[in-house]
């Protein structure tokens, strides 16, 4: 019962872990259709911009405040230029932009080790996160609360830009039929940037969250971006509620057969399942109702 | 930047052709040699190529083969640093037999087959004396098969899974009852009896294992959980879950990269101490501490043959050399020591056997003994292997590596474990 309720947990936390790097993919893929191979290299940046703000401010529990929007930001501001740079050039031809952002990522792994050199660093974390909590008679590691909070805030404020501002409403219409749309008059051009400012920005945010569990490496990206997919094509693309089913689903799986087995076979029983699951429903868990034609 | 890409376009253009061509030249020996009943001839052509080294001039060639890019060259070029280091050291105190050594280096890119090719390389258009380098067992094995065609030289500076002897590698790094094995002796004299192995997924792990519990079952140690996470894994719950549960006394662990700083910050977060479950390492050393976070494994242990803290006047003349050469901040690890021993005993080999003739050296190879700053190691000429002093390390507050065990003298190398009857029957996996 112990270790049942303690894999539940791990489930879950999985679970948050993959909701917070699926969450700005699943935007960017929905809004635009651009499958962006460089937004496991916009996770990798907001890593490394949280070892660099500890680097100037040396208490941990400000260092990670602070790094948090500012992860965003710079995860944020990366997006945008990439997508005034290249993507938006790119319409009509998805199979460009993946090629073209896999270069952007390859790229950016470069110059992260040209900055900060191959080997990882790292940036303490707060004293008051490292350490377990008791949650339901288990104890816990205080960094997968603090993660899971993050993702809930993540989703809350996402649903919050999409539902009730005007902003959310001219994604949403964009997303759903963007020649509709623009003939209301809603710039799609610039929802775009937004979109993709947003996205990325979560992204940034997701990798400050990440050098709490894991090594800041240039590599940091590649290992998260596949694990992102899976949830955003699981879930359905561009559909939030999907990503989050998807997210916890895919947390809960791993992680159940994980205890049960191994860990190299729940990765590919786990791949499996996705597999199997698209070949009876290709549209993922949720399905975008659309009028447009396309 | 147009010009650079053309280059590099250019340059795999010429590496592709010349796999193809080194392929169909594969090719042409293999029919020979099998179809033609002459098939000595060929063999001693092979041979009278490998013998293309120049000794007449006033200077002789060696190769260092390492991975300089790829996911490897972060541990390989410290490698290729401090073979360059002994190579300069030498040269500067009048070279062997005379002669200056010149340094052609390539790069292995990561890739096993790469290295084979490399390898070829430097012994035929080269002609190198003999190669240094190779990290990973897969490169190690991919060069195997040129130099002993070849019959060339392969000096490799890595600990490895043990269960191999080449006549035509000498192998300066640690075999298994060099380095793991006297890991389990100092978790058994602490009284451990519960263990729980955790490693990543390839072979060295999974032979590292294999040995680790036939030892165990010998020798009383019950082992409480085996688990083994792909590369690049970095999710640990379940694993520290299952650990937590097992109820082990220690653990081994054999994971490699990332993944170490992903599972250090997950043991140490879940609130496990190295005071009550001390994790015993066989691949962090000096340079990893940094990545991983001194605070995440302050307290944890290490299994290896030399620390950059280890006490002597050689070990401080090399430290010291190293980080005038390298910076302040280098450190100094296991692996290389072990390269820079490498040249230093080719050398010593040489010398003893007056000649750059791979026959001669590995005839004279037998008891050169050489004052290493790990201690001193002594050849041994019917394994290749090197005799190693072991050292159980704990990492320290300054992220440091401090022995606190030693073993009783220079252990001697046995890389098919011929002298433990529990390990009877052992196979690679």
């Amino acid at each position: 019962m112990d270790a049942a309720i303690a894999q539940l947990i791990a489930g879950v936390s999985l679970g948050s872990i993959l909701l917070l790097a699926a969450l700005g993919l699943s935007l960017t893929f929905g809004q635009m259709g651009v499958i962006n191979n460089a937004h496991g290299e916009f996770m990798m940046a907001g890593a490394y911009t949280s070892y660099c703000v500890a680097q100037v401010i040396p208490d941990p529990t400000w260092a990670l405040w602070i790094s948090l929007p500012v992860g965003f930001l710079v995860g944020g501001l990366l997006g945008l230029v990439l997508e005034v740079a290249l993507i938006q050039r790119m319409r009509l031809r998805p199979l460009d932009t993946l090629l073209a952002t896999f270069g952007v990522a390859l790229v950016l792994q470069q110059l992260a080790k040209d900055i900060f050199g191959p080997q990882p660093v790292y940036a303490q974390a707060p004293g008051w996160l490292s350490g377990p909590v008791e949650i339901l008679g288990q104890s816990v590691p205080a960094t997968r609360v603090f993660i899971f909070f993050l993702a809930i805030f993540a989703v809350a404020a996402l649903y919050a830009v999409l539902r009730l501002t005007p902003l959310g409403r001219q994604i949403r219409a964009a997303m759903q039929n963007r020649d509709l749309a623009e003939a209301s008059g809603i710039s799609t051009r610039g929802v775009d940037h937004v979109t993709f400012f947003l996205g990325s920005g979560i992204a940034g945010l997701a990798g400050v969250a990440a050098t709490l569990m894991d090594a800041i490496s240039f590599n940091l990206g590649t290992g998260k971006i596949v694990d992102a997919f899976l949830v955003v094509v699981a879930g359905g693309v561009g559909q939030l509620k999907g990503a989050i089913i998807a997210a916890f689903g895919l947390g809960l799986l791993q992680a159940g057969i994980e205890y049960s087995t191994s860990t190299s076979l729940a990765k590919v029983l786990v791949f499996l399942a996705v597999v199997v699951f698209l070949q009876v429903r290709p549209q993922g868990l949720v399905a975008l109702r659309t009028r447009s034609l396309a | 930047m147009f010009a650079l890409l053309e280059k590099k376009s250019i340059v795999a253009v010429l590496s592709l052709a010349a796999l193809a061509l080194s392929l169909t030249a594969c090719g042409a020996s293999v029919d020979e040699i099998s179809a033609e009943p002459t098939g000595d001839t060929s063999a001693a052509d092979i041979a009278g190529a490998a013998s293309c080294v120049d000794t007449s001039g006033s200077s002789v060639k060696i190769g260092f083969v390492n991975s300089l890019s790829g996911t490897m060259a972060i541990s390989e070029k410290t490698v290729s640093n401090s073979l360059t280091m002994a190579a300069e050291e030498i040269n500067a105190a009048g070279g062997v037999l005379g002669k200056q050594l010149e340094i052609v280096q390539e790069d292995g890119a990561s890739e096993p087959t790469i290295f084979a090719e490399k390898a070829e390389k430097l012994i035929s258009s080269d002609c190198v004396a003999a190669v240094f380098g190779g990290w990973t067992s897969a490169s190690r094995k991919a060069m195997l098969p040129v130099f002993e065609e070849k019959k060339s030289l392969l000096f490799y500076p890595v600990q490895y899974e043990g269960l191999e002897a080449s006549p035509n590698i000498f192998y300066t790094g640690a075999t298994t009852n060099q380095q793991i094995l006297p890991g389990m002796d100092y978790l058994k004299s602490i009284g451990v009896t519960k263990l729980f192995l955790v490693g990543s997924d390839y072979v060295f792990p999974r032979t590292a294992n294999k040995e680790i519990v036939a030892y165990s079952g010998a020798n009383g140690i019950e082992i409480v959980g085996e688990e083994y996470a792909p590369l690049g894994h970095t999710d640990f719950a379940t694993i520290v879950n299952k650990l937590k549960s097992s109820g082990a006394d220690a653990v081994f662990n054999t994971l490699n990269g990332d993944s170490n700083v992903a599972f250090f910050k997950e043991y140490n977060n879940a609130g496990l101490k190295a005071a009550d479950m001390p994790v015993i390492s066989v691949s962090i050393a000096e340079e990893e501490v940094g990545g991983i976070g001194v605070e995440n494994i302050v307290g944890q242990l290490t299994a290896w043959n030399y620390y950059q803290t280890v006490e002597s006047a050689d070990n401080e003349k090399f430290v010291a050399a190293f980080k005038a050469k390298y910076g302040a901040s280098s450190v100094t690890s296991d692996p290389m020591e072990a390269a820079y021993t490498s040249l230093y005993l080719w050398k010593l080999m040489v010398e003893k056997a007056g000649s750059f003739e791979v026959a001669a050296i590995q005839a004279a190879a037998d008891g050169v003994e050489f004052n290493a700053p790990e201690g001193k190691v002594v050849v041994n000429g019917e394994n290749h292997h090197i005799a190693k002093t072991a050292y159980i390390g704990e990492i320290r507050e300054d992220g440091l590596i401090y022995a606190i065990w030693t073993s009783d003298g220079a252990i001697e190398p046995d890389p098919f474990l011929t002298n433990y009857p529990w390990a009877a029957g052992l196979t690679e996996s």
